[in-house]
């Protein structure tokens, strides 16, 4: 059976359109929020949605989101919590929801444990910044039995490995811009295309960029190249602008929307 | 040519759990040393720099007053303090650079906790005249405040690192993300026997000349080999140099000794295998210091250097198969440790290295006059005068 992220892609490639795909960690500032960010941006015009599970050492991570991390942290979110929220946004939207989080999160929960949660509260797929195809292989023969995608990262450094690395893996490719952690950069790979036509050599799958994509200027530079693009930092930034002035939601919103603009 | 491959994993331990953007600098720098490991031209080099710059060997001490007063074995320290920098740290340094030489990489990024990693990176950059950044979090920019300014004295840039607790932990982040971004003209060295395959095992072959040099120097003195070997365990490295060539040889005791800091039944300490699970951390496969949900835990020592919620995977896989036995001390005990060691032998060891002379002091009287124990004095305790001060009232002269 297809999952909901192929679906997604192909809906929108009938349509001649990009996907959107906006980022937040689980919990910052609380769970309560996440929920209604999530709606917030499927509002604004997301397509897919990445939540955070926040982790303690975040090392595919730059500053904003290691902060989103420990607010999340701070404010008591847990695995466990975090499932309970995700049940709840369940009920109230069928957007493709994808985890982003680290190993070690998922190996000392338990792999078994995690993924039959994932499927009883309706996540989508996996990104697991800190696996790399060799580390993969185990979590990819258990996933095999579950109806989530685990999204396959690579990287501009990736070169004679790309095409291993596509052998498996769901959903989309995450190509990441350029060489760094996320957040916000004013320059992207300078063969970025040349690293994205590497990639499309190998597989017929999406493909979404990530990594430094901060605001609409950067996503109509980029989306002619990609089926969809990602913003993170960018979006906690606007969380933090949000809690300072006290509206979080409209900060997102009209962020997202302006993302959104510019991808259509 | 096929490049012989080292194995990626001690047992289930060790591996390579980093972003993808590194997988083929840590495939580039396996080769690279796979290569220069069998190359006579980088070994006499590396051979050179630890004899002439660093001044090697070191003596294997028998330690008189030590074996009196214990009223057990025969006492040797491995007097790893007397190297350049003050520690043995520079084994490892001297190695990893000259490699980053082969490779023509200019930039040197190094994490450190005690410092004594970062002092010796940077000495050795400043050697080669090599640009080096150390990372360190802002707790040990505090209380190592000697080895900040030697750094910087050096020529390195120290980049403080105040996320996390703001200890060595975080540090080795703060190096990996600098390394994911720059990777391609900078060479990150990697202070311990922890991180992504290869570098457990390439800091290993960089230290073992530790344990190589006490085989030599007790048939020597002794004539046949050890019945106990100690040392003190944060990451791991000066511990794996002694241990290492000697773990086949089934009849030597060997202890590994962590930081219990304020004893390992509070939340407040080291001891990783002691008390920890396992786990995930700065690209290996481990005991980890975590919570239930994989967190890593604030750790404490007092002794900076041993401050680290890891160890080396290969000292997970001793501790797995029970070759090795991996025991605590507390803040205290290793206090009153470095005390000892000054007064009785009039060397003052580093309060990393004391772990050591402490589990030494329970250990020693247990055993018989015969036997042979070596105590790897890792460094010296120069840089630790701010955090003994603080703790200890120097005796009033009569």
């Amino acid at each position: 059976m297809k999952s909901k992220i192929t679906k997604k892609f192909e809906e929108l490639r009938e349509k001649k359109e990009k996907a959107l795909i906006t980022y937040v960690t689980s919990g910052d500032p609380d769970l309560a929020t996440t929920v209604d960010l999530v709606l917030t941006m499927e509002k604004a015009g997301a397509d897919i949605v990445e939540l955070g599970i926040p982790y303690s050492d975040p090392l595919a991570d730059g500053p904003v989101i290691q902060r989103g991390a420990k607010r999340a942290l701070e404010g008591g979110a847990d695995i466990d919590s975090i499932f309970t929220m995700v049940k709840d946004l369940r009920k109230k939207t069928d957007i493709p929801l994808v985890f982003l989080l680290y190993y070690n999160s998922i190996f000392k929960h338990g792999i078994k444990s995690f993924l039959d949660k994932c499927k009883d509260t309706g996540i989508d797929g996996l990104i697991i910044p800190d696996l790399p195809l060799e580390e993969r292989r185990e979590l990819n023969e258990m996933m095999k039995d579950y109806p989530i995608d685990l999204i396959p990262l690579v990287a501009p450094t990736s070169e004679d490995r790309i095409e291993k690395i596509l052998l498996d893996g769901d959903g989309f490719i995450y190509c990441i811009s350029s060489k760094g952690v996320t957040g916000k950069r004013d320059h992207f790979e300078v063969d970025l295309k040349n690293f994205i036509n590497k990639v499309k050599k190998y597989t017929d799958k999406p493909l979404a960029i990530g990594f430094g994509i901060s605001d609409g200027e950067a996503i109509k530079n980029l989306k002619s190249l990609a089926d969809g693009l990602i913003v993170g930092s960018a979006i906690v930034e606007k969380i933090e602008e949000g809690m300072k002035e006290g509206q979080i939601k409209e900060k997102v919103f009209d962020f997202v929307n302006e993302l959104h603009k510019a991808i259509e | 040519m096929t490049i012989k491959k080292i194995p990626k994993r001690f047992g289930r331990f060790g591996g390579q759990f980093v972003p993808e953007t590194l997988m083929n600098a840590l495939i580039e720098l396996e080769n690279e040393f796979v290569k220069a490991k069998e190359d006579k031209v980088f070994q006499n080099e590396y051979r050179y720099y630890v004899r002439e710059y660093s001044g090697r060997p070191t003596p294997l001490y028998f330690s008189e007053n030590l074996t009196k007063d214990l009223g057990g074995g025969r006492i040797y320290l491995k007097r790893e303090d007397l190297n350049h920098t003050g520690a043995h740290k520079i084994n490892n340094v001297i190695g990893q650079v000259l490699l980053a030489k082969r490779m023509g990489k200019r930039r040197i990024i190094a994490e450190t906790g005690a410092g004594q990693h970062g002092v010796a990176t940077a000495t050795v950059c400043a050697m080669f005249g090599l640009d080096c950044e150390v990372y360190m979090g802002e707790e040990d920019i505090r209380r190592q405040s000697l080895n900040v300014f030697k750094m910087k004295m050096l020529g390195a840039q120290v980049n403080p690192v105040s996320s996390g607790t703001g200890t060595l932990k975080d540090a080795t982040n703060e190096a990996i993300r600098d390394w994911v971004t720059n990777v391609d003209d900078t060479f990150y060295v990697i202070g311990s026997v922890v991180g992504p395959h290869p570098y457990p095992t390439m800091v290993r072959d960089f230290q073992r000349i530790i344990g190589d040099e006490v085989k030599e120097q007790i048939l020597q003195k002794e004539g046949r080999l050890p019945d106990y070997l100690i040392a003190c365990v944060g990451g791991g490295s000066n511990a794996m140099g002694l241990f290492y060539p000697f773990h086949k040889e089934k009849n030597i005791d060997i202890y590994g000794v962590e930081a219990g800091g304020l004893g390992v039944n509070t939340d407040k300490h080291a001891a990783t295998i002691t008390k920890g699970s396992i786990g995930v951390i700065h690209g290996m496969m481990t005991y980890v210091l975590q919570d239930d949900n994989g967190q890593i835990m604030p750790v404490h020592s007092i002794s900076a250097g041993l401050d680290y919620p890891g160890i080396g995977p290969e000292h997970a896989y001793f501790h797995s198969i029970g070759r090795v036995n991996y025991v605590a001390v507390s803040d205290k005990e290793a206090v009153e440790a470095f005390q000892y060691l000054t007064r009785m032998e009039g060397i003052i060891p580093a309060l990393e290295s004391s772990h050591a002379i402490a589990y030494l002091r329970k250990l020693a009287p247990d055993t018989n006059k015969e036997d042979i124990i070596v105590v790897n004095l890792s460094g010296r305790g120069d840089k630790d005068i701010n955090t003994i001060t603080a703790s200890y009232e120097l005796p009033t002269t009569n």
